[in-house]
């Protein structure tokens, strides 16, 4: 196992510049998670790591080497992709024997070797199968099988559960967080849903048009986003961000919302009077609570275990999610009180977070 | 009961409703298919009967055909000198037409397919001999290969000591194949090539992750994934090569002597020039017959080198 190092990477398109300068540190066995919209350059990033795509500058190391300009092969990289890449004329054994026969392993030690993997991916009865006789799942696990058969020095995942249905993501997602406990190996795993992001990894790396918006894990992403960006992209349904003025009111700091209403702002936040910035409230901080701010529900979803509630308050729209079913009626009128204590405050102009 | 017999009856009456529909929709189907039907009886079904029936009798495209058994065929594979030479003649060009088409076609469809830049215009430039009529480029290259003719000038300029091409006992047939490959090469190149096309890049990402070589790659991935499209390019020029005709015709007649002589030339040897319409109908079934036997070896043989992914 090995970790890896990005220092200050660039890559360019001709004269298209599609990352500006990235740095991250992938610690040995550790499972990092890239994230961002799609085109923000995480799986050129990735591919880049993979020796697929040349770097521009900067370096990339793994281990203690500089891989710039080592080939695929000399990376001792293996990689899972979002079509999974099985070869199809080939039978799923020798599938995952096939990079063992480049590196002319011996017949017994590449059987075993198969054999291993295998059956820690229950792949053992569908050894001799073509991949077009695989379902969706058990072509993902053959990919997987592919990598881990040669025992890399790091994983890389590009969106590898994009095709499958939402039953069978979730499942895979707890066996390959499952694969990497058991291997303790590196991995570095691209996707753009937030959920496998926060559900997988170790640390977060979000990303935005090329460049890293921020690096920390799943939970410190969460309560503490670094902007704007980061705060609606981590979190479903997206965090509520109010727009307004910082004001001075009672000696106490408020938010004047462009639309005139007031809203309370963390006591503890620094910030001046006159301040352009935005208040964000995740969808889980807004209670019922009769005392609170008279809303009214123009849509109510319920997803079984919560209720999605998109409600206006005063001229402001905002989303809320409440356990169970609430006693809200569509059009209605009912009370909201939402926790600003647990608020984020970022500055309009640039995006970031303002502290404490 | 009364009520399973109503339900009954109404299921007959609407049996019998939809029997005539279909029958009416299956009178105007045929209404709209008989240009084709026509076209397809005229000059597919009764010529190919008419040759079959042809190749037992000894019409002389004048006068009353006679009917004479097995004659022309017995005729043929017994007592015709020029016969067994002539198929041999054929076999081996369509051999090595054959493995030198598929040979350089693959090669210049990989070499396109390599490039990063132009590579519809090497597309355009290859194809473009696929559709100039055949006989105004065998006229041409007639021209070149011509006792004192440019290629005689190239070779002489070069000191190369070299028999006329046209005129040689043993070379006549490579220059028909070298003249049949600079017009049937373009073709396969751009069949193989959309193939080539075809095959996803995350396969060969895959592959050079797995640590294979440029070499290994093609070989052992693109080749396996573009064969269903190599094996359709290698029956269908194997066939048209078998009846190799134009270039004959137009360079050198059969000749020297009968050296580049093949079934398709003596068919019409033999039909139009000799007026034994009996006798080149079956000279038309025994091509026929070889064609079938090749092209059914090759679907034997596609079990084992072609993959198809479904």
């Amino acid at each position: 196992m090995a970790n890896v190092t990005i220092t200050d990477v660039v890559k360019n398109y001709g004269h298209l510049e599609v990352l500006h300068g990235v740095s991250a540190s992938v610690a040995d066995g550790e499972f990092v998670v890239l994230v961002g919209p799609s085109g923000c350059g995480k799986s050129t990033l990735l591919r880049m790591i993979a020796g697929l795509e040349s770097i521009s500058d900067g370096d990339i190391e793994i281990g203690d080497r500089v891989v710039n300009d080592l080939e695929p092969k000399e990376r001792d990289i293996a990689m899972v992709f979002q079509s999974y890449a099985l070869y199809p004329h080939m039978t799923v054994r020798a599938n995952m024997a096939f990079s063992l026969k480049l590196a002319r392993r011996s017949k017994d030690e590449i059987e075993q070797m198969v054999n291993r993997a295998a059956e820690i991916l229950d792949l053992s009865t569908l050894l001799d199968r073509y991949p077009r006789q695989l379902s969706g799942g058990q072509r993902q696990r053959v990919a997987m099988g592919r990598a881990i058969v040669r025992n890399p020095q790091v994983f890389l995942f590009d969106e590898p559960l994009s095709n499958l249905d939402a039953k069978l993501r979730v499942q895979m997602r707890g066996e390959i967080k499952a694969l990497h406990q058991r291997l303790g190996a590196t991995m570095i795993y691209v996707t753009h849903d937030q959920m496998e992001a926060m559900t997988m990894g170790d640390r977060i790396v979000v990303m935005r048009a090329g460049v890293i918006e921020q690096i920390g894990t799943p939970l410190e992403i969460y309560d503490t986003p670094a902007n704007s960006f980061v705060a609606s992209f981590i979190g479903s349904p997206s965090v509520n961000l109010i727009d307004g003025v910082v004001q001075t009111q009672n000696n106490q700091l408020v938010l004047q919302a462009d639309d005139g209403a007031i809203w309370p702002l963390p006591s503890n936040v620094n910030v001046k009077a006159g301040t352009p910035v935005q208040l964000g409230i995740r969808p889980e901080h807004i209670y019922l609570d009769p005392a609170g701010l008279p809303a009214e529900a123009f849509m109510i979803e319920p997803t079984g275990a919560d209720t999605h509630v998109q409600l206006r308050v005063g001229k402001q729209l905002l989303i809320g999610v409440f356990r169970d079913r609430p006693d809200i009626a569509l059009n209605a009128t009912f009370h909201v009180r939402p926790d600003v204590s647990r608020a984020h405050v970022f500055d309009r102009v640039s995006g970031k977070r303002i502290g404490a | 009961m009364a009520v399973v017999e109503r339900i009954a009856a109404t299921r007959a009456v609407t049996r019998k409703r939809k029997n005539r529909l279909d029958r009416g929709e299956g009178r105007t189907a045929f209404f709209f298919l008989l240009p084709s039907l026509i076209g397809v009886t005229l000059f597919l079904v009764v010529p190919i009967i008419a040759s079959v029936v042809l190749s037992f009798t000894n019409w002389k495209l004048l006068g009353q055909p006679q009917f004479v058994g097995f004659a022309n065929y017995i005729k043929l594979f017994t007592a015709d000198p020029q016969f067994w030479p002539v198929v041999r003649n054929t076999l081996f060009f369509t051999f090595e037409y054959l493995v030198l088409n598929i040979i350089i076609s693959l090669g210049l469809a990989v070499w396109i397919s390599s490039l990063k830049m132009g590579q519809r215009w090497f597309r355009v430039i290859f194809f473009l001999p696929t559709f100039t009529p055949g006989i105004a480029v065998a006229i041409v290259w007639m021209l070149i290969f011509a006792p004192g003719g440019f290629f005689d000038f190239v070779t002489g300029s070069l000191a190369i000591h070299l028999p006329n091409l046209l005129t040689d006992q043993k070379l006549a047939m490579q220059a028909v194949i070298i003249v049949s490959l600079w017009a049937g090469v373009g073709y396969n190149t751009v069949l193989f090539n959309a193939a080539l096309d075809m095959v996803p890049a995350s396969y060969m990402e895959a592959a050079r992750i797995d640590g294979a070589s440029a070499w290994d790659r093609f070989w052992k991935i693109r080749l396996p994934l573009i064969s269903p499209t190599l094996f359709f390019g290698t029956v269908m020029t194997a066939i048209t090569s078998l009846q190799v005709f134009d270039q004959i015709y137009v360079m050198t007649r059969g000749g020297p002597g009968s050296a580049t002589a093949t079934l398709g030339y003596s068919i019409f040897q033999k039909g139009f020039q000799n007026f034994q319409m009996g006798y080149a109908s079956s000279i038309a079934w025994v091509m026929f017959a070889m064609i079938m036997a090749l092209t059914a070896f090759q679907f034997w043989l596609q079990r084992k080198w072609v993959h198809y992914d479904n």
